[in-house]
Parts: C-alpha cells; structure tokens; sequence
C-alpha cells in the first residue's frame, strides 16, 4: 500500500510546492507496515488540493469514503482544536490518503466538497452538527442527527457525556390526561 | 286507603320476572366473562419497534414464537385500531413526542409493555440523546426485562397483560393506577459456574 | 416538470389517452411518511411532495434513533466497548464485533492466531447470511408477500441458535475481544454449522427465490425502480451490495483482504478461501435482490471450506502476553490471573495502544463498516468515528425516488437495507 500512495503524495508536492504537506503515517509503529498516510491542508487550499486528487489520473480518488471530525482539546501535544479528516478512495488505483485540514475557535469553517463528491451531503451535516464545524458552501447545513432546537454540539469534548438536561425536558402524560 | 295498601303489599315477583332477572344476571356475568375473554385473547398490538428489541419483536411475530398462539398477531401500524403499545428499543429525544402523540391517538382500553432495557430505563445507552425510561413520561403497565427480552419473554409480558384483562376487565387506563410496576420475572434462575466463560 | 433527465419519470407521466396532466408545480401536495410506519422498519421520516401519486421531491429527516453511539465509545474502553457495537447493526451484530476488534488490532499491532481468525471469517459470513435473509424477506413483506417473510425468517432462527451456542445470546453476542474471543467454539458447533449450510439454508433460499423471482407482482415492482448507475454510485461513496448491483467491482474481502480472506492467514502459506464476487449491472431493486441471494450461496461456499478444518490451537494471542484478558478459570483460580485481569479492567492500566490514528474496515452485509480510531495512549478510544455503510448508502434515496410512485417507496427503501440504529448511532 505505501509503495502505491508515494507517488501520489510526491506528485501533489510537486503540484502545490507552495504548501507544507508534511506526509505521516496514521500511526507510527515500529514493525509493522505503515500502510495508511495522510497529508495535512490548510481549509483556504483545500477545495484546489482535493479538486486535482479528484480529477489527476495519476490520483483519480473517486470515492470519498468517509469525512470524521475529532475535536483535539486536551489532546497530548496538539495545536489547533478541531480536525476534519478526509478519506479519499481511488477504485481505479487502488489507494488510499487521508487528508486532514485543522480549524479553531471562534469561527470554524471549512470549504464545503460536495461539488466534487455528491457523497459528503450527510456526512458534512453531520461533522457540523456534532462539532459545529461550518462547511461554507454546503447547499443545506441543517442539523442532522440531533432535533430541532438544540444549541450544542455534543461531541466536542466539552459537552458531558448525559448532557445537560435535556432527556428530562417533556410534558408528563398520566393515565387521566390521556 | 287504597293507596296505603297497595304500598303495604310486597311486592310479588312472578315466576317469570324471577327468571328473567336471575337470566339477565347471568348473562350479563356471562357477557362480562366472555367480553374479557375474547378481549384478552385477541389483543391488537401496536408495534412501536425502533431498535434492536424490534428485531425480537419480529422473531416473536415469525414462525418458530409465533405469537399467534396468544392471539396477538394481528399488528397494525396504526394506533387508532389497536389496544396494545409495545415500546421496544430505546427511544431518542427526537422520538419521545411521537411516542406520546402516538399514546394519546390510543383509543381506550389500553395498554403499554414496556419492552426491553433501553425502554425501561435506557439501558446501555446513558447518554444525552435517549429518555431514561419511558415510564418517566407515559403510564406503562408491564415491563420485561432483558436486552433484548427472549421472545419467550415476551410472550410472558403478552400473557401478563391479559391477566390484567381477566382481572380488571374494561376499566380505562385512567381508573388504573400509574406505573402498576408488574415485571415479568425471569422463571429460570442460572447459576454462574466457575469457568463459563470469561 | 422534469427535473433531471437520468430519472424514470417519463414512463410515468404518460397517462391514459385525452388525459391532460395538472400545470406543473400547481398542485403539490406534502405526505409525511413516517417517523412510525409499518415499511419504515425502524424510525426514518420522509417529506414526500406528490404531484398526484407521482414524487416530485424527497426530504429524509433522520436521527430519530440517534443515541450517542461515538460519545459513548470515548468512555469505554476497548473491549468494553464491542457490547455497544452489536446494538450498531442489530441485523448481523457478530459482523460489527468483528469490525470493531479489527481496528482496534490494527492500532494495537496484534496479529491474531488462525484459530481465531477461522472462527471470525465463518461467523462473519453467518452474519452476512443473517443480514440479507432479513433483507430480502422484509423486501417480500413490504411489496406484500407475507409468506415471503416468514421462509428466511424461519431459516435466520437456526443462526440464532449457532451464536447462542458458541456465547450465550441470541443477537446480542459481543464475541469478540481485543486479540481473541470471548470464549472457545464448543465442540459440536462446527457439525451444527456444517449441517445448516449444507442442508436447511440452500433449501430456505430455494424455496424463496422460488416464491419470489416467479412471483410477477414482484418482478414488476422492482424491476427498473430506484436505479442508480456505476458513476452515481462511486461519487455518493455507495458501498457494498447497492454498488456491486450498479457495476462497481469492489469487495474488501478481495481488495483489502484481511482474516482468511488473505493468503497466507495462518502464516504457513495457507491459500486465501475462494469466492467469487457477485457483480449485477442493473442497478434496480431486482438486482440488488439478486446479489444479495448470490452472495448468500458464496458465503455458505467460504463456511463449508473452513467448518472441516478450524485449526487446533489458542484462540487468544500469546496466552503469556498481558494483552488479552485471562481467562476466568485462571482470574477466579490464580493470584497472578487476577492481577492481570485487574490490570486490564482498571482505567489508564494495563496494556495500553500507541498515540496515534488508524482506520479499519471490513466488508460487512451492508458494505464497508469502518472505524477511524484516534488514540491518545490512554486505555480508551479518544474517538471511534464509525463509516456506517447505512448511512452513506441512504443519502442517494433522496434522488432515488424522484419520479416514482409513491408505492415504490416501500420497495426502494426495502431494498436500500437502512439500518437505523446504524443510520443514526
Ligand atoms: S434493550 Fe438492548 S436490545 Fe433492546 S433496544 Fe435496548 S440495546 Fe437494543
């Protein structure tokens, strides 16, 4: 797999030598094979970034396959709060990359992909309503999972486990009331 | 004076009026027994599966359960015809108000089982999303335990609720108490043997 | 109106004779099907706009079951945490335990014993088995063939006795632990296994496809409904069974091998089991029928090469090593067991995994279940971001149906196998 997604991460440094990739392996692990690779973007390149992984052959990712958001608070060693993780899937090569894009407080926003792959809908939705990440450009940013009315954003770190009350929140029907 | 002792009399039921009424008793003991009967036997659930526990509902309603034998097959979907709520899976904040809509378009008699871990008290799930408990919110008249219940067991919660039927009759949920904290107990106790399992 | 060319609407608009279609636009009226209706299954809400009975437009409301799946993975740890992941996807819980323990081995470096990883491939495909049975049977009652339902129904019950015999538990079987199982195989499960596949199963999927495919109420409600193509189907990320019915040659089973899928699994260069990997190109609800039925017979073809000769062996890693837990009869029998179960249960003890990130996916009966796992080095997941294949598949249903007549929902949606639980986590 390594082998594979090389030439791709030397050929997107060389397209964009402006930006610092610094490609790293997920996970560093002595023995073991480093398989999976990512590259780090920041949120203003990353609609030119993804736009040739997409469309180069050489790259070709048709799929994205999954979009996750970690909320870095407490971290060990970590800068920036929130990260947004692309991972991108290319059928005809077979390959994968991850691509990682860091945003802060106050204002946290990331371009939107869905014009590239129709498959980010829900799952931008979905990175917004669990870390209120904005996705700008995003066709309908509407919460996804959590109802109507509801203010927080319940997986950043900061938000207890049992919530705040809101479980709690509706009318009692007894057996004469109903 | 006429009057007086047409008052005075007692009154004198004939043999026939004696009949009648004794035979009016009856049948009337008769049609409350058998009303009870045939509504006991011919439960109409109301399927409100959300989550895994639907899943033990369906495998209760399949062939190797079948749920029939107690007379409850029959599951509609909507509320308006049915008797029987079973609440199965645990229910979100965004569900707690169809659930209650859905109670309240019950027509009387009706019941509630409570169906699994997560209806009952919200089970694994002790998060910010799901209701600890419908009962906190809704009358429930049995709960089975379990995560998710044996179809046995609710089959138990099934005959629970009709002997609520035989003893009660037709009295409409608001006559019943709240919460009558019947819970189907598990008939088989397992000892934990050392070494099964780890 | 026409909204897009690619969709099926034209067949649909061509009324009887003299007939004289409304202005478009004028007369739109809104259905709201579900939260609570009988051919949603579980909790799904869809704003339908109907233009007579003819869809116009879809909106999917969702999270009706959300229960806070990933926030409570960052409270537990790594074994605790497979007993949430059965209530993931309720249809094949051994196939998510499976999935979830896969990525945490990746993170912790393990490689497990071929004992091990036999019994995981062969209960992987029982659950595969087990998720289509449902599928298709649901799809047969909600087009209303009852009988239809109760035939796999009948056939899914005997699984359910397999996974109660080898832990405990009907469907909520939390088999699997880091580097391991929970416990050994008993002796006479592998005749039971054997006996089902090679008797009871390939009679239940005759008598459905029998029931179903010469079934012309069936044919002609699924046939050319709900298509989607190859490309639509790669860009909306379409996974599994949905994207090989439309085209898309794609199986991790094949692409990222991994237990016994990949050769050389018991490290003596044993050969990867085979299989071949149906592929449709219709891209309806037909075919996803039929792929579902296809690889029904490939996964009792990989239990019957594997059920005759599990190896002999451990099924835990390195029973000397302090990663996977004792086992009780040592915990209740030793001073040394206990402590080492001690340090494995007790927070920030015991064997802990590296910082860093690692993303592990199996192909599961809905398609690629994975899970991004982001460590800090403590005993739990700083985050278990899960891929759900449900809730990436269902996005397209919104452009599915457009077009279509309102009974067709049903059948789009029975075919689309929505899981909701694993929709909304
Ligand atoms: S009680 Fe258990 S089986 Fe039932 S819905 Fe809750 S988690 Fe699922």
């Amino acid at each position: 797999m390594s082998a594979k997604i090389t030439p791709v991460i030397e050929l997107l440094q060389k397209q964009f030598s402006d930006i610092d990739f610094a490609p790293a392996p997920l996970l560093e692990m002595e023995d073991q094979s480093k398989e999976q690779w990512c590259v780090k973007v920041g949120a203003d390149k990353l609609m030119a970034v993804m736009s040739f992984l997409r469309s180069d052959e050489r790259c070709a990712f048709e799929q994205l396959s999954d979009l996750a958001g970690v909320d870095y608070l407490n971290f060990p060693n970590a800068k920036d709060r929130y990260g947004v993780t692309y991972s991108l899937l290319s059928l005809s090569n077979e390959h994968r990359l991850w691509v990682k894009v860091f945003v802060n407080d106050p204002n946290p926003e990331v371009p939107s992909v869905v014009s590239i792959w129709h498959g980010a809908t829900w799952m931008e939705r979905e990175v917004w309503d669990m870390f209120g990440v904005r996705f700008t450009d995003h066709p309908d940013l509407r919460r996804i999972l959590t109802w109507e009315g509801f203010e927080a954003h319940p997986l950043r770190k900061d938000y207890p486990l049992t919530g705040r009350g809101e479980r709690e929140n509706f009318k009692v029907i007894t057996r004469e009331s109903a | 004076m006429g009057l007086a002792s047409a008052g005075s009399m007692p009154y004198q039921e004939s043999k026939e009026e004696f009949l009648t009424t004794k035979l009016s008793h009856l049948i009337d003991l008769l049609r409350k027994q058998s009303i009870n009967w045939s509504r006991k036997n011919s439960l109409w659930p109301m399927p409100f599966a959300t989550a895994c526990c639907g899943i033990e509902l369906m495998a209760t309603g399949a062939s190797r359960y079948d749920i029939a034998r107690f007379g409850a097959e029959v599951m509609r979907f909507t509320p308006r015809q049915c008797d029987l709520m079973i609440c199965a899976g645990r229910v979100a904040i965004k569900t707690m108000p169809v659930l209650q809509r859905i109670y309240m378009q019950m027509a009387e008699p009706k019941w509630v089982i409570s169906m699994g871990a997560c209806a009952s008290t919200g089970g694994v799930f002790d998060t910010y999303a799901v209701v600890q408990g419908v009962d906190q919110f809704l009358p429930v008249d049995v709960y089975v335990p379990g995560c998710p219940p044996r179809p046995e067991t609710l089959l138990e919660g099934v005959m629970a609720i009709q002997r609520l039927v035989d003893n009660e009759g037709m009295i409409n949920s608001k006559d019943r108490e709240r919460g009558l904290g019947l819970v189907v107990q598990p008939t088989v106790q397992v000892e934990v043997e050392k070494g099964a399992g780890k | 109106m026409m909204t897009t060319a690619t969709s099926p609407q034209e067949t649909h608009q061509a009324g009887p004779a003299g007939y004289a279609p409304e202005e478009p636009g004028g007369d739109l009226w809104a259905l709201n099907f579900g939260p609570q209706h009988p051919a949603t299954h579980t909790t799904l809400r869809h704003v339908l706009e109907l233009d007579g009975e003819v869809i116009r437009s879809c909106t999917v409301h969702i999270g009706y079951l959300h229960s806070g799946f990933e926030k409570l993975a960052e409270h537990m740890n790594f074994n605790q945490y497979v007993v949430v992941t059965d209530r993931m996807n309720y249809v094949s819980p051994m196939a998510n335990n499976i999935a979830w323990h896969h990525a945490c081995e990746k993170l912790f470096g393990i490689e497990l014993t071929p004992r091990c990883k036999v019994i995981r491939t062969i209960i992987a495909e029982l659950a595969r088995i087990q998720d289509h049975l449902l599928s298709v049977g649901a799809t047969g009652l909600d087009l209303g063939a009852f009988t239809a339902f109760m035939y796999p129904f009948n056939a899914r019950e005997t699984i359910y006795d397999l996974c109660e015999e080898i832990c405990g538990a009907r469907f909520t079987t939390s088999y699997t632990r880091v580097g391991g199982l929970m416990q050994d195989i008993t002796p006479r499960w592998p005749g039971m296994v054997k006996d089902y596949c090679t008797d009871e199963l390939p009679k239940a999927l005759h008598d459905l496809e029998n029931l179903l495919l010469r079934n012309r109420i069936f044919i002609e409600r699924t046939k050319g409904v709900g298509q989607i193509s190859r490309e639509e189907a790669i860009n909306w990320g379409i996974t599994g069974p949905l994207a090989r019915s439309a085209g898309v040659r794609r199986d991790l089973r094949k692409d990222e091998p991994y237990l016994c899928y990949a050769d050389n699994w018991d490290g003596q260069g044993a050969k990867a089991v085979s299989f071949k990997v149906p592929i449709a190109t219709g891209g309806d609800c037909l075919a996803r029928f039929q792929v579902r039925m296809a690889e029904m017979r490939e996964s009792i073809k990989i239990i019957i090469q594997l059920v005759d000769n599990i190896p002999s062996g451990p099924v835990d890693v390195l029973p000397n090593d302090k990663m996977a837990l004792p086992s009780k009869d040592e915990v209740y029998g030793s001073i040394e067991g206990l402590i080492h179960h001690f340090e494995q249960v007790m927070t920030n003890r015991g064997h802990t995994p590296p910082v860093g990130e690692v993303y592990g996916a199996n192909e599961t009966a809905n398609g690629e279940l994975g899970f991004y796992l982001v460590s800090d080095g403590g005993n739990m997941p700083y985050r278990a971001r899960c891929r759900p294949p449900s809730f990436i598949n269902y996005q397209c249903f919104e452009k599915l149906i457009v077009g279509h007549k309102i009974s067709d929902v049903v059948a789009v949606l029975g075919s689309l196998n929505v899981i909701a639980a694993e929709l909304d986590r």
